[in-house]
């Protein structure tokens, strides 16, 4: 494997965003640079998805700049975008029926032309993407008859086949059991590492954040934010703050585990 | 991949289908005709009166036929994929409403046709414009705003309908209730309509893929790079303008627009999928054919009566859907 220097992917600079004038995240200066994972933590409502939302570039900041690679969203357009940042959305909807591979082949659709028909090496990369997340062999199924954790995965093999740069995961462990929550994460630190992908991933386990995510911002609601290295920023004392709820550090050798009182 | 074969094979089926249903519709009738007449009329080599039946009666009818129930479908179609419910039609955003205003108060006056055409056009294009203004009111132009404005203009103009209707005299009323059902004896010249309908497949087709994404919802849509609020402002002027052509040389012509697409999803569903780029040119295929047939059997099947056209459609539309939807495996 050849050795990629980091690149920024996405820089922030005096970031605000709003809902309904109620600004929830103030000032934000954040730097994602290829290889780094970072977990954004935060109660109901904080403003994670919102936040998640505007990094992507699918809603204007209240106040500040983005920068995706270097250059604004509006400056790539939108398909350009498509093809160096993917979202993995919180709900997946279904309205009409489909495959499961036609499902994960929709990620190529920023790669191909308009005339363009998905080809075999789009094939390749879906079916790919698909035993990445484990769901090998149900490449013909209805997608509704999938259960809710299949259906998270496949979400997930959708965006892999879209092939971005910077991956904004939406509570991307929602629904999956405990061996694909790890299996997950393990794939998330995989891709950062071999690919020099960004990964920014909203959690509500802060242990799996402390374990898999290099980085941690958390998200206090009112507009402050703290941000810095999981095992930094994680503790016992700002996690109780930001849930509202008292939490108490454990550890077993050098491993550091929260557990609420 | 040999599925898109499969597929691109259907497609190749429909469009045959659709050429035997407008031969069938030219030789059937009152003055019926073999297969060798039929070609010598069509190509002028014989100038008796079966050259004057096909070329000026039956042909320009069997066109307008397909071509509204194309622009139907294709309407339908798109409409399906706007308002994300696999129960929209062509009608449900009140532009049939509207038309049926315009033209019932046309003929309730007893004006010329062409003051007919030009109500129920006027009225469709209001109706569109009045959904549109008041379900962007607040810009956020959601598509649960859109579908309650749309139902809630259409059942007014069912209201302004039904009014004229039970203030119609005896005379105008079997007229009127025939346009609302759908009649194809005065569809006039059908190139207007062909010519929408060909050049509004050419608009849709190189957006066929990022419609397909839109159906599954805006914000992975949108995060795959599809202009999302422009795409829905387009699907929405141009379902409104085919519903508006179709419905102002045909009358209101239900369930083509509601059935067809769901039909076609239904028979191409191992090989295709919900693929728009094979989706919207079948639908038309078969929106065209389904017409032309149900027009030929109003006409012919208790003739010298006709039938309204927007009962057949229902009559084979419904058992061949059911039939469909029962065969499709749980």
């Amino acid at each position: 494997m050849k050795t990629i220097t980091p690149t920024t992917l996405l820089r922030t600079r005096g970031l605000d965003v709003a809902v309904d004038g109620r600004t929830l995240v103030r000032g934000l200066d954040l730097t994602i640079e290829g290889g780094d994972t970072l977990a954004i933590l935060g109660r109901n409502g904080s403003g994670k998805t919102t936040l998640l939302h505007t990094l992507a570039g699918l809603r204007p900041p209240s106040n500040g700049v983005i920068e995706l690679c270097g250059k604004p969203y509006a400056t790539h357009g939108p398909r350009a975008a498509a093809r160096l940042r993917g979202l993995l959305a919180q709900a997946q909807t279904d309205a009409f029926p489909a495959s499961v591979l036609e499902t994960a082949l929709i990620g190529r659709h920023p790669h191909l032309g308009r005339w363009a028909w998905e080809g075999l090496a789009d094939e390749h990369i879906a079916r790919d993407a698909l035993t990445a997340v484990g769901l090998e062999g149900l490449e013909n199924r209805e997608v509704h008859t999938l259960s809710g954790g299949e259906r998270q995965r496949l979400g997930i093999a959708t965006l892999l086949t879209q092939l971005p740069l910077l991956y904004l995961l939406d509570e991307p462990l929602a629904h999956l059991d405990l061996a694909h929550q790890i299996a997950m994460l393990e794939l998330a630190r995989r891709y950062a590492a071999e690919c020099q992908a960004g990964f920014v991933i909203v959690l509500h386990d802060m242990n799996l954040a402390l374990r898999y995510c290099r980085r941690a911002l958390l998200l206090f609601g009112d507009g402050r934010w703290q941000e810095g290295p999981s095992a930094e920023v994680l503790t016992a004392k700002s996690l109780s703050e930001l849930y509202g709820h008292p939490l108490r550090e454990l550890c077993d050798g050098d491993s550091r585990y929260f557990i609420a009182v | 991949m040999p599925n898109r074969r499969r597929a691109l094979l259907i497609l190749l089926l429909l469009a045959l289908a659709a050429l035997v249903s407008v031969a069938a519709s030219l030789a059937v009738g009152s003055v019926p005709l073999g297969p060798a007449e039929l070609l010598q009329a069509l190509t002028g080599q014989d100038k008796g009166i079966a050259f004057e039946v096909v070329r000026s009666l039956r042909l320009p009818r069997a066109l307008a036929g397909f071509a509204c129930g194309g622009l139907l479908a294709l309407a339908g179609a798109l409409m399906q994929v706007l308002l994300k419910n696999p129960l929209a039609d062509p009608y449900v955003l009140g532009v049939s409403g509207g038309a049926s205003v315009g033209a019932l108060f046309a003929m309730l006056f007893g004006l010329p046709l062409f003051v007919l055409h030009l109500g129920a056009f006027a009225g469709a294009l209001i109706s569109m414009l009045l959904v549109f203004g008041l379900a962007h009111g607040d810009g956020s132009w959601t598509q649960t705003r859109l579908l309650l404005t749309g139902v809630i203009v259409a059942a007014g103009a069912g209201a302004l309908v039904a009014l004229m209707l039970s203030v119609a005299p005896e005379q105008q009323l079997r007229g009127m209730l025939f346009w609302l059902m759908g009649d194809l004896s005065q569809a006039g010249s059908p190139w207007p309509a062909l010519t929408v309908l060909a050049l509004g497949l050419a608009a849709v087709l190189p957006f066929a893929r990022d419609l397909g994404l839109l159906a599954r919802g805006e914000l992975p849509a949108q995060a795959l790079g599809v202009p999302v609020a422009r795409l829905r402002l387009m699907i929405y002027v141009l379902a409104s303008l085919f519903t508006a052509v179709a419905v102002n040389s045909a009358g209101s012509i239900g369930f083509i627009g509601l059935i067809v697409p769901h039909m076609v999803r239904l028979v191409m569903r191992a090989s295709a999928g919900n693929d728009q780029r094979l989706l919207l040119p079948a639908s038309v295929l078969a929106g065209g054919t389904l017409l032309v047939v149900a027009d030929t059997l109003a006409r012919s099947l208790i003739a010298p009566q006709q039938l309204p056209v927007g009962v057949l459609t229902a009559l084979i539309g419904v058992p061949a859907f059911l039939y469909l939807l029962s065969r499709q495996p749980r």
